[in-house]
């Protein structure tokens, strides 16, 4: 069966030749930084699951320390120029982008094909990763066909690869170490302390209050969490069960579903959701950092009024 | 109650404030966390490992960017503005518009992985909306930067708001697993049914927003000529 860690391998094989490319560019001065980050990360998906906890927790650290203290420069791999590719965007036309589209065809017709015809039967893949899975082999097959079809130098896709994954730079780990620190804040009770006080800041008997307490206190939470699955436990502990649910006798599915996504609004409104909101910014070489937040926080906060009114009139029918 | 494990929550933002590395803002946090908490360094540090190691998962969707750099090298984002520019009456947002239904339409069949921001939205989405911005008449550099944040954002509204209509997607069966410690028991069904006001909703909201962004183009453009000579 092919699992996750058949997709781990294929990262950790990707990681460690970009360390290998990076050590080999003279054209950047801070190549052993770049070569160290990326071999970190290549052992990291390729041995991980036998470091142990303390040995990862080492590997965090030098990560953290190489990114921290600026070791880590952008490669100068080569590549073609605009004028170049504007040559052969022309000459290729939108034959071009048949190849982008492999990726996503193979993972949507794929997982429509493994959940609903006796393909899924066959046990190919781990079915808790069947679309992320699918992802990687369209990734494979549309190197595969580019290759081929326009036969570029057989380095060209690792150097392309590594020009991409320099320009995002240390952020690229930012989103699992901001679950790391998440699963740190679980450890230590942060959760329990955050409902305790939201808990107490409510006035008996008003059900507004409660409900705007505990849509907004999702929305808050999440945004100091990152994330919105760390937030929901605890503003459920605190107020939607308790309150809402047990104590105003509100309709539990509403109460769940929506007190979610008023979380998603606080998502949108934070840079600790890295993976959304700062490394766009990053691939999409943004000056600002919170530039992609900037542009969320007009559809977030009247997206949170509205799932707080959605809760109050809904909830209590 | 002790609340001195909050001063975790304090140094990220001013770490955040402060614009220090983020990466060396929040390791900091994790161990003042964890030792006001009353860990030891060793009991954190094991955290922070195991944590990291488990969510390799969010990191591995890189694999994607050899084959968007391959394709960027034979001009993918110049052929994705030249299509658009070919497109009579597209406009930056009724294409963000699209994106916005597609990627909230394929979210809610579950299929959350089939677009993001390395796969579809720097090389497809972000150069086709600064294309018809440039269009519009509205090429300068606050513009593109502008037009670029957009189109991030617009994936962004659609995968959270659309996600949640799909049953089997992980925050349902979180709120299913988390109400039924308290004996609330749900199918998710009954929670994805409420996802839809909301996804609905998110979607009058930003496309709005999508449209008011070419309004305020189309100003941009019509004062950038009255300067012209």
């Amino acid at each position: 069966m092919i699992t996750l860690g058949w997709l781990y391998t294929l990262g950790g094989a990707m990681f460690a030749a970009y360390a290998v490319l990076s050590a080999r560019d003279r054209l950047n001065p801070r190549r052993w930084g770049n070569a160290a980050f990326w071999g970190l990360l290549s052992l990291s998906f390729l041995g991980g699951h036998m470091l142990g906890d303390i040995g990862n927790g080492v590997l965090v650290l030098c990560l953290v320390g190489l990114a921290g203290f600026g070791a880590i420069g952008r490669g100068a791999p080569e590549t073609t120029n605009d004028a170049e590719r504007e040559a052969h965007s022309r000459r290729l036309g939108n034959r071009l982008f048949l190849p982008a589209l492999i990726i996503p065809a193979t993972a949507f017709f794929g997982t429509l094909a493994y959940n609903y015809t006796p393909f899924g039967q066959s046990g190919l893949f781990d079915p808790k990763w069947v679309t992320l899975i699918l992802l990687g082999t369209g990734a494979l097959a549309a190197v595969a066909v580019t290759m081929v079809w326009l036969k570029p130098p057989a380095i060209a896709p690792l150097q392309e690869g590594r020009r991409l994954i320099d320009s995002i730079g240390w952020a690229v780990v930012l989103p699992q170490m901001l679950a790391a620190l998440g699963a740190v804040f679980a450890l230590a009770g942060v959760g329990d302390i955050i409902g305790a006080l939201a808990g107490h800041a409510i006035p008996e008997g008003n059900r507004f209050v409660a409900v705007a307490i505990y849509a907004l206190g999702m929305a808050l939470f999440t945004m100091i969490m990152g994330n919105a699955f760390a937030a929901f436990p605890v503003m459920a502990a605190a107020i939607g069960v308790p309150l809402l649910i047990k104590g105003y006798g509100g309709d539990a599915a509403v109460i769940g579903a929506v007190g979610m996504l008023a979380g998603f609004c606080g998502t949108l409104m934070t840079p600790m959701a890295a993976n959304f909101n700062i490394v766009p910014a990053a691939l999409l070489d943004l000056k600002d950092r919170n530039g992609v937040i900037k542009a969320q926080i007009g559809t977030a906060l009247p997206l949170l009024a509205c799932n707080l009114l959605l809760i109050y009139f809904l909830a209590f029918r | 109650m002790s609340y001195l494990p909050l001063l975790g929550i304090l140094v990220v933002i001013v770490g955040f404030v402060l614009r220090f590395n983020p990466l060396l803002v929040v390791t900091v946090a994790a161990f003042v966390t964890g030792l006001a908490a009353g860990f030891d360094f060793a009991a954190v540090l094991a955290a922070l490992g195991k944590a990291f190691n488990d969510n390799r998962f969010v990191t591995v969707v890189y694999v994607v960017l050899p084959v968007i750099g391959l394709l960027e090298r034979f001009g993918l984002q110049q052929r994705a503005r030249a299509l658009i520019s070919g497109v009579k009456g597209a406009t930056t947002g009724r294409l963000l518009l699209l994106y916005l239904a597609l990627r909230q339409g394929l979210s809610a069949l579950g299929l959350t992985s089939v677009a993001g921001h390395p796969q579809t939205v720097r090389p497809l989405v972000a150069p086709m909306a600064e294309a018809a911005a440039e269009r519009q008449g509205a090429g300068d550099e606050d513009t593109r930067e502008e037009v670029k944040a957009y189109a991030a954002a617009t994936d962004n509204v659609g995968l959270f708001f659309g996600e949640d209509i799909f049953i089997a997607i992980a925050s349902i069966l979180l709120i299913k697993g988390t109400f039924e410690t308290y004996g609330i028991v749900l199918a998710p069904l009954q929670l994805s049914v409420w996802a839809i006001p909301t996804a609905i909703l998110a979607f009058l909201i930003h496309g709005t927003r999508l449209l008011l962004l070419d309004r305020r183009l189309k100003a941009r453009a019509a004062a950038g000529q009255g300067r012209e000579p």
